[in-house]
């Protein structure tokens, strides 16, 4: 049984025109120790997916159509939001985009770290080896220290804007990891930061995979990311993945044409100057989308059958929702 | 930190002391005769120059001008023509009053409205926001000397809970004073009986001063709040599994309350200056009433008096709120 097991997600949000389908069916399975790369362009509906993992998507405006989110063999969407809320922190951490944002500016990162080790050590007393707020101070510096801030036990008396960019992405990592979660869920954890600093902040998130044997979830657009960092991944095409599992399966030999197609607009040593291939098109209206395959309006092997239904994601361990993969080759 | 409060209170000097330039034009451009009224109207005109030269009144404004300012340093506020009393003495004996009435509904206004804006944001568009927004309109909308009389009405004509007004019965001995609020001073000397009747004599008109603040005040601080939820931070409390209570009171309230502070440091200000119907209606001794009589009877120097400690007050509570700015939001530079 998978850590977390999404099955046929289909998730519906209202909007001032119409309510859009926004996810269509998604289909994940994350084991412990894996990483999953979830990539796809704004708008795909990669972090609504990671918001669900969490049951983070206000309701309303969305709306679960149909599907299971089985978490440990439990499904999210059935489970009273009591039980829900019971698991975040300890079962399941969160890291967002924005680090400036995501701390809140009128509290000490020591404050904000222990209210969430405490909280955490209500659910799972381990956390803290059954001590109280002076084991959480600890656990806190300590966790400061394993994410690389320097003279943790000092900058716990620190404001967030006491902090850089990179620096505040580690608090969030220490905050995220501090009840030991199972699942991570990491939505673009490195696209507000420098370069430089996002391949810090990437190793970093590496190494805790394995001390912490955890699942990872990191949605992110930048396929870089993906292969430097990642064991396997997921790519989204407007609410649906169309391909799916390890890197290096994937990347190397792509099989659906939304992925080639991202493939081909990385610039690499060789492209000439003027070369580089984008996609024609743009993305469909989720509120009216395209019947069968979301991707045909926009693909170049698109048949009838494409257009009549959706194609369903096969394959073992690389599967792709294509029903032309078989018959073009990589 | 230090340096900031040090400057703001040298500013005060200049402050102060143009408000004194104002008030003393604004009071001989008046048309009028002061002296003549206060001396009475069988005066001869003999008289009427005596009492003038008694009061200095007989020297150009600018000698009066001079003598007032070397004074005021000397902690002398001026003597009222009327009463004859130093304006100072009045201050003392008055100040106190409208203090206490308006610390009593600005503490009703922050300690109601805070917690009812926090829950009219937490439950947005259920019933808890649309009593209070309903309720908040109409006490914004309601002036407050009517309030005022309607409250009479009912608490102390019909129901019989309250005094109609006044400050403490003249037959009760009052505690001996030492903050000059007698629920303070009563509670100061232990006299429980003194302290809750002159809580039933302040009850009426706090609660008539108290409403319109009251009513701002939630509303900004729904507004705030409202706003605050929306931010990435509250997102991610709840996402790493704190509770909501803990994320409302704790986290949301202290971002959201700033705001708000400059509300209540405002409305501070503003009730000082707008006792005067207030204090008519429940026959509060204090500087409105006050003042009211002495801008009757064209008496100048209580008039100046009550203008400089009410300039001096408004503008020391906003000193302090915006010292607690830097309390609450640490990101906040005092330059």
């Amino acid at each position: 049984m998978a850590l977390l097991e999404i099955r046929n997600l289909h998730l519906a949000m209202r909007s001032f025109d119409g309510e859009a389908h926004v996810l269509n069916g998604i289909e994940l399975a994350v084991e412990r120790r894996q990483v999953w790369g979830l990539v796809g362009e704004t708008g795909c509906g990669k972090s609504l997916t990671g918001l669900s993992c969490s049951r983070l998507v206000p309701t309303p405006p969305g709306r679960y159509l149909q599907g299971e989110i089985r978490f440990d063999g439990q499904d999210l969407l059935a489970m009273p939001d009591a039980q829900v809320a019971a698991l975040r922190g300890t079962r399941i951490g969160m890291i967002f985009q924005d680090p400036t944002t995501n701390l809140n500016p009128a509290f000490r990162i020591g404050t904000q770290l222990v209210d969430v080790a405490l909280a955490a050590a209500r659910r799972k007393p381990e956390v803290l080896g059954g001590g109280g707020r002076q084991a959480a101070e600890r656990l806190a510096v300590q966790m400061l220290d394993k994410v690389g801030i320097p003279n943790a036990a000092e900058r716990m008396g620190d404001y967030p804007h006491q902090f850089s960019g990179g620096m505040r992405q580690r608090v969030l990592i220490a905050m995220a990891l501090i009840g030991r979660p199972d699942l991570l869920i990491a939505d673009e954890p490195t696209t507000a930061l420098d370069v430089s600093v996002q391949a810090q902040i990437l190793r970093l998130m590496r190494s805790m995979v394995d001390e912490f044997d955890m699942g990872v979830v990191m949605i992110t657009h930048n396929l870089g990311v993906v292969a430097q960092s990642c064991t396997h991944v997921a790519v989204m095409y407007a609410g649906n993945i169309v391909e799916s599992g390890p890197v290096r399966d994937v990347l190397m030999a792509p099989r659906h044409p939304y992925t080639r197609a991202l493939m081909q607009a990385i610039p690499t040593r060789d492209t000439p100057r003027g070369g580089l291939q984008g996609l024609a098109g743009s993305v469909p209206n989720l509120i009216t989308p395209p019947p069968g395959c979301r991707f045909a309006p926009r693909c170049a092997l698109a048949t009838d059958t494409c257009r009549a239904a959706t194609p369903p994601l096969t394959g073992a361990s690389h599967r792709v929702a294509c029903i032309h993969a078989e018959t073009v080759d990589a | 930190m230090l340096r900031f409060v040090l400057r703001r209170l040298i500013l005060l000097v200049p402050v102060l002391f143009g408000l004194t330039v104002m008030m003393f034009i604004i009071a001989r451009l008046l048309p009028g005769d002061p002296v003549g009224l206060a001396a009475g109207p069988n005066a001869t005109a003999e008289e009427i120059a005596a009492y003038a030269r008694d009061f200095g009144l007989d020297q150009p404004v600018t000698v009066q001008y001079w003598r007032y300012l070397t004074g005021l340093l000397q902690g002398d506020l001026g003597v009222s023509i009327f009463s004859r009393r130093p304006v100072l003495d009045d201050l003392i004996a008055y100040l106190p009053a409208t203090l206490e009435l308006v610390f009593a509904a600005m503490a009703l206004a922050v300690v109601i409205g805070i917690p009812c804006g926090l829950a009219a944001a937490v439950w947005r568009n259920r019933w808890p926001d649309y009593a209070s927004r309903v309720s908040a309109l109409a006490a914004i909308s309601m002036p407050r000397f009517f309030l005022g009389l309607l409250l009479q009405l009912t608490f102390a004509m019909w129901l019989f809970w309250l005094p109609l007004g006044g400050r403490f019965p003249i037959i009760l001995e009052p505690p001996p004073t030492v903050t000059g609020f007698l629920t303070l001073d009563a509670l100061f000397a232990g006299d429980w009986q003194a302290f809750v009747t002159a809580c039933r004599h302040l009850a009426l008109p706090a609660i008539a001063m108290c409403l319109s603040p009251l009513a701002t005040i939630m509303r900004m601080m729904r507004a705030s709040t409202i706003e605050v939820l929306q931010q990435d931070y509250v997102m991610t409390a709840r996402a790493l599994g704190l509770s909501p209570r803990l994320i409302v009171f704790k986290y949301v309230a202290k971002n959201a309350v700033s705001a708000t502070l400059t509300v209540i440091g405002l409305y501070f200000g503003w009730l000082l200056g707008g006792t005067v119907l207030v204090e008519t209606v429940f026959d509060w001794p204090g500087l409105g009433l006050y003042a009211t009589q002495a801008i009757v009877s064209q008496d100048f120097m209580p008039v100046i008096g009550v203008a400089l400690v009410i300039g001096l007050l408004f503008m020391l509570v906003n000193l302090l709120v915006d010292v607690l700015y830097g309390v609450i939001n640490p990101k906040v530079r005092y330059a």
